[in-house]
């Protein structure tokens, strides 16, 4: 039943093109019920599938000569990942509620993006996730060079070129996978247990590793992230951070990790210090964290703070899955979560709630504004966004940073000292903007207040949905723990656990 | 472990929940807000009676248990109880905040988002007074961050926007340093139960499995544990404050509106003080013991500079602020005192019996007093348009007697006079640091001194001399003022006549505490 996520998401873009053009509130709805649909549908899933064990959805040949088949399944993490794609999916939409140029393009594109990402979370034939991995590179294109601001066309075409530059790493690693392991298929089932020889997985786990990171806005690939973030309209940011990050790292995970665990042993020698590509990747997440941190801290444009600070949450996800520990690990994908949630809302309060009232993301201009007291609405969910984003307890940010940070203590302990400094950096850049966008003070007392429009239903539904996500798991994280642990110790992730796990 | 009824967690939530209420019901005007508020306060109030007519003072351990599993994977435990130390908390708090949301009443400015933030406040200190797991103590403690700094932002006065952000960092300086601390303790010991840690401390478990499993070369188990007692001690320390940590105090007390300070110093500035009491004595005797000379150095430096500091000032506002320090410097030496001294004789474990019921005195009647005298400046600022300078009065015992004579009964039970409740606390804690550290408590006599000296030139400047022409038509305190701030004090003198009333309900605690330190 789950794939039905997929291919509502298909057919629900398909209808869109189909509404009258005179209409758009249908067009909106429209959109807006096969999202809910969809997200119904994994909260269907997950309530089911309460063990996190793989469950088989649809397996038949596809393309019997190449053994390639149509393998849908899911355990856990892509359960969480999916539910994840439901809310931020809805939320989009509700956050895209006013866009008036192009409506029915708009959501055709968005939906097929959605359903490229169901896709990708719920592919277990390596090539089939490829070819969902791809075919979400191109709404993500027309989204931003179409409906984006601020040079969009730059950032559209940056997006693309380093997607495409990532794929062609993942492709090569993904045939050079098949023809060595000579098994006629691409089952990610299959090739988990594959024993593949230890020197070919040294060279094709790093290859394919770096080909997702980039999509995951590894430092130092990540320098498409701010651009497209800050160009992209609303709810193409609030799917670029919170699930199209997100595809890049649950690919260094499903893929890399899982089927090249080896690729991560000591090499027995050092190069610079460094004795493996553990410790490669693990030194760039940190300075992912502590990088994306520092720049979001001197950006101008709101936009941008928060696009950094995508970068140096990201660097929690590679952290903890370089951390190589069963902690570290799920850590890292409740961060995926957690993130995706926690960023949703942030570029919803800049890009909708605010840039759309005050046409300016200018932090020198809006301190200038009293926005705390014209939209207060506004200021209340960037606050309670603020706290879940530096990880205050109680909000689903917390408990994953927690779980990062303890693994990567037992990993390299050194290193945790370093992201605790970009946590307080964390802090330094949101508080920075918070001041400025909602607590500025008028230049002079008496200034005309500008009337603004005030907060629609569409923005209050959606801020709500996505605060009740952080809140509620991060009160009852085993809601999702429940799910992610069994899968980590499946038999998926034998060959990891063997490998460098302790 | 028996699971009561959820007595601790209601009381905990029930704030919170009126805080919602007044937002949802904010709407219907200010007067809607502050009635609900004040009922919520009320009922808290009254809650905390009931707890403590069932609570059983002899007995030393948890009472009111609760435990759940949470997140097991992270050593998260839900479990909540109260000692002699929790629920006097508990009352100070639920007084505070009460008498807080009382001198709030007839403020124009404050509407119904004030009481929210001030009742979402109070569950923030319900909370960290009674959780025993660090996770979600933790999660109570960031959480009362937060509507204290909005008080400060939102209703403060001029300088309010650099008084908040300097509250906020620093506080959350030491809020990372602990929670860095307890992750560390936590990656070595698999616990974040405060009574587990303190039992795997006692036997000296903590300390092993610190030295298996935090092996950082060349450090050792002990350098390693001073680490982590630094860490946490940074937190307490820079909540209490304790001199050097203090400079976000002066300007948040006094930037924010006198009725916010009364719920700062009265009720959230004892977290620090807690702090030491459940967490640092517990789980790192050995390491307050061995910076034990440092620690007394810093005490005595946080009772005498700030006495000094404050009789310096020239502004109300600041001079309490700075005698907040100075007072809960008292509560400092004692704890430190404390520790400071091993062996088991009985002579020694009476005396630190005295200087922790002493402490637990002047927690209590600190809080009231502190309380009380930023209500009056409130009353006093409402009257003046502002004004809180020491010299901008004068002679208003003329103007307004009674004001004068209750505030004046509030300043000597502020210094410590006998027969009001500052003086049995003090006196408790000097009569135990004397005999454990004379040297120390012959210091903090400085402080004692200056505290008299500050606090007189008040009465002197303020209600004494001739009457300012200004303020000859001054109204005096309405009926309703009076009959609000009668109990406070009434407490003061009742506490001060017959201190048994907190030293009986919490002695099981005290002889915990005074026996912890006998390795």
């Amino acid at each position: 039943m789950l794939a039905w996520t997929i291919y509502l998401s298909f057919l629900g873009a398909v209808a869109v093109t189909l509404t009258p053009a005179t209409r758009p509130v249908v067009t909106r709805f429209l959109a807006l019920l096969t999202t809910l649909a969809g997200l119904g549908l994994a909260i269907v899933a997950v309530a089911q599938n309460r063990s996190g064990q793989l469950i088989t959805i649809v397996r038949t040949p596809w393309i019997p000569s190449l053994g390639i088949e149509y393998h849908l399944a899911a355990d856990g993490i892509s359960l969480v990942l999916v539910l994840l794609t439901g809310i931020a999916a809805t939320a989009g939409v509700l956050f895209s509620w006013n866009i008036d140029r192009r409506v029915k393009d708009f959501f055709a594109l968005y939906l097929v993006l959605i359903g490229a990402v169901y896709g990708v979370f719920l592919s277990f034939d390596l090539f089939e996730l490829f070819v969902f991995y791809e075919i979400a590179i191109i709404p993500k294109y027309f989204l931003i060079a179409i409906w984006g601001s601020t040079r969009r066309e730059y950032a559209a075409m940056k997006l693309v070129l380093y997607s495409f530059a990532g794929s062609a790493l993942v492709l090569a690693g993904m045939v050079a996978a098949y023809v060595v392991s000579g098994e006629h298929t691409l089952s990610l089932e299959t090739l988990a247990h594959f024993p593949f020889p230890v020197h070919f997985q040294m060279w094709a786990f790093p290859l394919v590793f770096v080909g997702f990171a980039v999509l995951a806005g590894m430092w130092p690939f990540h320098t498409w992230a701010p651009t497209g973030h800050a160009a992209a309209p609303t709810a193409a940011s609030m799917l670029l951070a919170g699930v199209v990050m997100k595809l890049g790292a649950y690919g260094c995970l499903r893929v890399a990790m899982m089927l090249f665990p080896r690729g991560l042993d000591p090499w027995g020698f050092r190069v610079f210090g460094f004795g493996s590509w553990q410790q490669v990747f693990a030194v760039l997440a940190v300075i992912g964290i502590v990088y994306g941190a520092s720049i979001a801290l001197v950006q101008k444009d709101l936009k941008f703070v928060v696009g950094y600070s995508s970068v140096s949450h990201m660097g929690f996800v590679l952290l903890g899955l370089m951390t190589l520990n069963q902690i570290g690990l799920s850590g890292a994908v409740y961060q995926m979560f957690s993130h995706g949630i926690i960023a949703g809302l942030l570029f919803a309060v800049v890009g909708r709630m605010v840039y759309d009232r005050t046409h300016t993301r200018d932090l020198g201009e809006l301190s200038r504004i009293p926005l705390g007291r014209l939209i207060p609405f506004a200021a209340v969910t960037f606050v309670l966004a603020f706290m879940a984003s530096i990880g205050l307890p109680g909000f689903s940010g917390f408990i994953a940073e927690l779980e990062v940070l303890i693994g990567a203590w037992r990993a390299f302990p050194w290193m945790t000292w370093i992201a605790g400094l970009g946590i307080l950096i964390g802090i330094a850049f949101s508080w920075r903007a918070l001041q400025a966008t909602f607590f500025g003070e008028p230049a002079t007392a008496k200034a005309p207040e500008e009337v603004m429009p005030p907060i629609s239903v569409p923005e209050r539904l959606g801020a709500y949905l996505l605060l009740a996500s952080t809140i509620v798991l991060g009160l009852y994280p085993r809601l999702l723990m429940d799910l992610i642990l069994p899968s980590l110790n499946g038999p998926l992730f034998e060959q990891l656990r063997q490998g460098g796990w302790r | 472990m028996s699971n009561n009824l959820p007595l601790v967690s209601v009381l905990t939530l029930l704030p919170f929940a009126g805080g919602i209420v007044v937002l949802l019901l904010g709407r219907m005007g200010r007067s809607v807000a502050r009635l609900i508020a004040a009922g919520v306060a009320t009922v808290a109030v009254a809650y905390t009676a009931l707890l403590w007519s069932r609570f059983q003072p002899a007995f030393a351990g948890m009472q009111f248990e609760e435990m759940h599993a949470w997140e097991p994977a992270i050593g998260l435990v839900y479990h909540v109880g109260l000692d002699g130390l929790s629920l006097l908390m508990l009352a100070v708090s639920s007084i505070v905040v009460l008498m807080a949301v009382a001198a709030s009443w007839s403020n124009p400015k404050q509407g119904p988002a004030y009481f929210a933030f001030l009742l979402f406040l109070e569950t923030g200190l319900f909370g960290t007074y009674t959780a025993l797991n660090f996770l979600h103590w933790f999660l109570y403690w960031e959480l009362s961050l937060i509507p204290a700094f909005f008080l400060i932002r939102m209703w403060g006065g001029s300088g309010r926007a650099r008084a908040a952000t300097q509250f906020f960092v620093y506080t959350m300086v030491g809020s990372i340093t602990l929670l860095l601390a307890f992750l560390a303790i936590f990656l070595a010991s698999g616990s974040f139960d405060f009574i587990e840690l303190a039992r795997m401390a006692q036997t000296g478990q903590l300390a092993t499995a610190i030295g298996q499993n935090l092996h950082w070369h060349p450090w050792d188990s002990s350098h390693m544990m001073m680490v982590l007692f630094c860490g946490a001690f940074l937190g307490f320390a820079v909540k209490t404050p304790v001199v050097p940590f203090h400079g976000w105090l002066a300007s948040a007390y006094a930037e924010a509106a006198p009725e916010t300070t009364m719920a700062l110093t009265g009720a959230l500035s004892k977290m620090g003080v807690y702090g030491f009491l459940r967490i640092l004595l517990p789980i790192f005797p050995e390491q307050m013991w061995r910076a034990r000379t440092v620690l007394l150095w810093l005490a005595i430096a946080s009772i005498v500079l700030p006495a000094f500091a404050a009789w310096a000032q020239s502004d109300l506002k600041r001079m309490f602020a700075y005698g907040s320090i100075n007072h809960l410097g008292y509560c400092i030496l004692g704890i430190v005192a404390v520790a400071g001294s091993t062996g088991g004789q009985a002579s020694l474990v009476s005396d630190k019996a005295a200087a922790v019921t002493g402490v637990m005195l002047q927690l209590f009647s600190h809080g009231i007093t502190a309380a009380a005298l930023f209500w009056f400046l409130a009353l006093l600022e409402r009257r003046s348009d502002g004004q809180t300078g020491l010299n901008d009065f004068g002679g208003l015992r003329r103007a307004m007697p009674v004001f004068s004579g209750l505030m004046g009964i509030t300043l000597f039970a502020s210094l410590g006079l006998p027969g009001l409740m500052g003086f049995p606390g003090e006196f408790l804690i000097f009569k135990g640091v004397f005999r454990l550290d004379g040297w120390a408590a012959s210091l903090a006599t400085f402080g004692l001194l200056m505290t008299a000296v500050f606090l007189l030139t008040i009465v002197q400047r303020v209600f004494s001399g001739p009457l300012g022409e200004r303020w000859t038509g001054m109204p005096d305190l309405t009926l309703a003022e009076r009959c609000m701030l009668a109990p406070a004090i009434v407490v003061m003198f009742a506490v001060g006549l017959y201190p048994q009333l907190i030293s009986g309900m919490v002695h099981g605690t005290v002889v915990h505490f005074a026996g912890l330190v006998g390795y």
